[in-house]
């Protein structure tokens, strides 16, 4: 099968770069964007009044629009850039389609406008990082799979035999995203704009944080890696300091970063061996990760004078740097007794800023310093104008992290201070958010100069492109195929494997899926891990209805439900949550950051005219709250007439609902909000809020955590 | 409930088909020459633009 290789056989190609332009400055507009937000809902958290009392407005709704604008619109588009760029060039060939790239382009930019619009409007599935409804995942999954057929395409056509170890990671990306945004984003629809997820409670979480981890492990780290492994040596000139490192960072990594996502459910109602398994891979992570990092940098041993000289070097460096900081900090947090303290902490926050700023901001932008020049043919507009670039960032991340290390650690001692008498020292949950407000001013202001110095690098790519010769020609570039390129050590049985690149995605794609579904399979599976209890009753149809204003609100961004076997979350909230007081929770709401109290127990706690006049006004009920005030909550009207459909889904879902609840779920709502409205007409409260959205939030959070509660205390009653 | 088995029935099937499959393509994809140099990918890859290739 060999062949006579002779000048001939040369084939001329050029490279897609219109399409890697595109994606930069996608990456460029969305960036700002992204960054943006993340400064405007940091003020929200140091001066509620930021909130401008409109729903659009409000922290629980922008937060979610922040963290996906961040990680698909900017990462991703960056991501998008970089393995166009250097895809084509490791594999010495044209993309396979023009056509399909342009599809994915618009197709993503599509995307991102459809969740600008919709997550301010609350409309949202209450997933961390998967927020967007089922018209929207559609799309995503879809252009996704475009991406994919090209990718793989390109891959198929490629005139380098060997699959250089970027390519490995894209290759695990493209994957993994695939299967982990499909199977996460599984639900019902009700209607155009609103579904219910097919998971319920403690699945539901398995399910969410197995994506969510992985949201951080294939889409902010494997293609990272990737491109660090290309753009570093390029950058530099040198290879990378030992390839068959990387070969093995690659494999253990993909096999080890699936089986992680349970460290963001300790102490949470998931069953203990789960929770041991994912502690277990999550500190296995250390030694892959840190092989990675080591690697990144001794890339660029004896070459260190030029990283202090040139900006897209700095860059990587620190990139790189934060990648280890990020991964040696993540492992920590996994471990049992660290997570006591810093979940639901603002130390988490400040963990995956450093590496999201850290690390893909800073990676990002040395590649894109990188790739303009070459791009458009020019030289950098300025080197000096990168280098404030960089110390603005780096300085604002620093502000940024260490004020959020102070704020988590100082409010996880104070909720768990205990004086002698065994009472909680700090029993007003306001008083842990009053005494972390200054670091919270710190925090956006740290955000504000990473904000500056994006900026300025849209300004110097700006210049740049503005000064680059006008008349872009493709450059052409000429290299043997595949075909003309002899086997050496391998006799023609292999030819015909040759065709088929894309076993290695399978290969990939199986290490992980098998990995996820022997996970996932037992808990979503058996019944053992949760004990149903007949006490826990569906929610009625008003309840449906508050849960999901609760849900559109975002409310879960900052209110956790779930009380930990804590002495200190037992004291402050109650009796410990349980996995069958979740089974009718489509979606869980368990929440990751308490910058409000802990709500599973808020049910009964308070009257219903507290809740009235809290959401209205926080701080006519607790002067230093910082919650958003709700006014739109009492002008809205609630649908009754969907209800039937939403409960006919839950229904369709496993909750045993009546044919008669079903058909008469609009007047039973109507009811119950009638018993509310008379209660609070008492009050003062006008009798025509009976309609009102506020009534059918007030209904859904006083039936919270109940059910099991209120039974008991009348099994005690009826033995006395 | 309902909604558990429609999965499992899914996942458990495709858990064993994917899983044999993985073990064979494993041994093909180490025996097919991918990792037979380790050496020259590194130096290669920083060559791919370089005049040599261009017209």
């Amino acid at each position: 099968m060999t062949t006579e290789t002779n000048s001939q056989d040369f084939e001329t190609f050029s490279y897609d770069d219109k399409l890697t332009k595109m994606f930069v400055i996608a990456t460029l507009i969305w960036g700002a964007v992204a960054l943006f937000l993340g400064v405007w809902i940091a003020f929200e958290l140091a001066s509620y009044k930021l909130n401008l009392d409109l729903p659009w407005f409000t922290f629980g709704r922008l937060r979610p629009l922040h963290t996906n604008a961040a990680i698909f619109a900017f990462i991703g588009n960056a991501i998008f850039a970089g393995v166009y760029y250097s895809t084509q060039r490791l594999l010495k060939t044209r993309l396979a389609s023009d056509l399909l790239g342009r599809i994915h382009f618009w197709g993503w930019q599509l995307i991102i406008v459809g969740a600008a619009i919709t997550l301010p409007l609350g409309i949202s599935s209450a997933k961390e990082y998967a927020e967007l409804e089922w018209p929207l995942d559609i799309l995503v999954a879809a252009i996704w799979v475009t991406f994919g057929i090209n990718f793989f395409l390109t891959i198929q056509k490629r005139r380098e035999r060997h699959i250089y170890v970027a390519i490995w990671f894209y290759i695990a990306t493209i994957i993994t995203v695939a299967v982990l945004y499909v199977v996460n984003n599984l639900a019902i629809p009700v209607s155009f704009m609103k579904s219910y997820s097919v998971f319920a409670g403690v699945q539901d979480a398995l399910v969410q944080w197995w994506y969510g981890h992985n949201a951080v492990a294939f889409f902010l780290t494997t293609p990272f890696l990737g491109l660090m492994y290309y753009f570093i040596p390029k950058a530099i000139n040198r290879p990378v300091y030992s390839y068959r490192l990387s070969i093995i960072h690659f494999w253990s990594l993909i096999f080890v970063y699936i089986w992680a996502g349970p460290h963001h459910l300790l102490y949470s109602t998931l069953p203990e061996w789960v929770q041991t398994l994912g502690v277990g891979f999550s500190i296995a992570l250390w030694a892959p990760s840190w092989g990675g990092m080591i690697n990144g940098l001794l890339t660029l041993r004896g070459a260190w004078d030029r990283v202090r000289r040139e900006p897209i070097l700095k860059f990587m460096a620190t990139a790189v740097t934060f990648y280890g900081m990020s991964t040696f900090e993540g492992p920590l947090l996994s471990i049992k007794s660290v997570n006591s303290l810093a979940h639901f902490t603002d130390w988490i926050v400040g963990h995956v800023h450093s590496g999201t700023i850290g690390w893909n901001y800073m990676l990002t932008s040395g590649m894109i310093y990188f790739m303009v020049p070459k791009l458009w043919n020019t030289k950098l507009y300025s080197e000096r104008l990168a280098n404030i670039q960089f110390w603005s960032s780096t300085i604002g991340l620093l502000f940024y992290i260490v004020s959020m290390w102070a704020a988590g650690i100082t409010q996880g001692l104070m909720w768990r201070a205990i004086d002698d008498t065994g009472k909680l020292v700090y029993k007003d949950f306001v008083e842990t958010v009053d005494k972390i407000i200054p670091m919270y001013w710190l925090r956006a202001f740290g955000g504000t100069l990473v904000l500056i110095g994006f900026l300025i690098l849209i300004y110097n790519v700006y210049k740049t492109i503005k000064n680059a010769p006008k008349d872009q020609v493709e450059e052409k570039f000429k290299a043997l195929p595949l075909s003309a390129v002899p086997l050496d050590t391998h006799g023609g049985r292999h030819r015909k494997l040759e065709g088929l690149p894309l076993l290695f995605s399978v290969l990939a794609f199986l290490a992980i899926l098998v990995g996820s579904v022997i996970e996932l399979v037992p808990s979503l599976v058996s019944n053992q891990f949760i004990v149903m209890d007949a006490r826990v009753k569906p929610y009625s149809a008003l309840e449906v209805a508050g849960r999901d204003v609760y849900v559109r609100e975002g409310c879960y961004t900052c209110h956790s439900q779930l009380v930990r076997p804590l002495i200190e979350d037992k004291l402050r909230y109650g009796r410990v949550s349980e996995a069958a007081e979740y089974v009718y929770d489509r979606p869980f709401q368990w929440g990751s950051r308490r910058i409000g109290p802990d709500l599973h127990r808020i049910g009964k706690k308070y009257g219903n005219i507290w809740h009235y006049r809290h959401m209205l006004n926080p701080r006519e009920i607790t002067p230093l709250s910082i919650m958003p005030n709700y006014p739109w909550l009492y002008k809205n009207k609630v649908k009754f007439e969907v209800l039937t459909k939403k409960l006919s889904v839950l229904a369709a879902l496993g909750a045993p609902y009546s044919e008669e609840e079903l058909k008469q779920a609009p007047a039973m709502a109507k009811a119950q909000a009638k018993l509310i409205i008379d209660e609070l007409i008492a009050d003062g409260v006008p009798e025509k809020m009976v309609n009102k959205e506020i009534i059918a939030l007030i209904a859904y959070l006083q039936r919270l955590g109940v059910d099991m509660a209120e039974e008991k205390k009348d099994e005690v009653t009826s033995t006395k | 409930m309902e909604s558990r088995l429609e999965i499992l029935n899914i996942l458990i099937p495709m858990a064993l088909f994917l899983g044999s499959f993985f073990v064979f393509l494993f041994i093909w994809a180490t025996k097919s020459g991918q990792y037979d140099d380790l050496d020259t990918p590194s130096k290669r890859m920083l060559l791919e633009d370089e005049v040599d290739l261009k017209e």
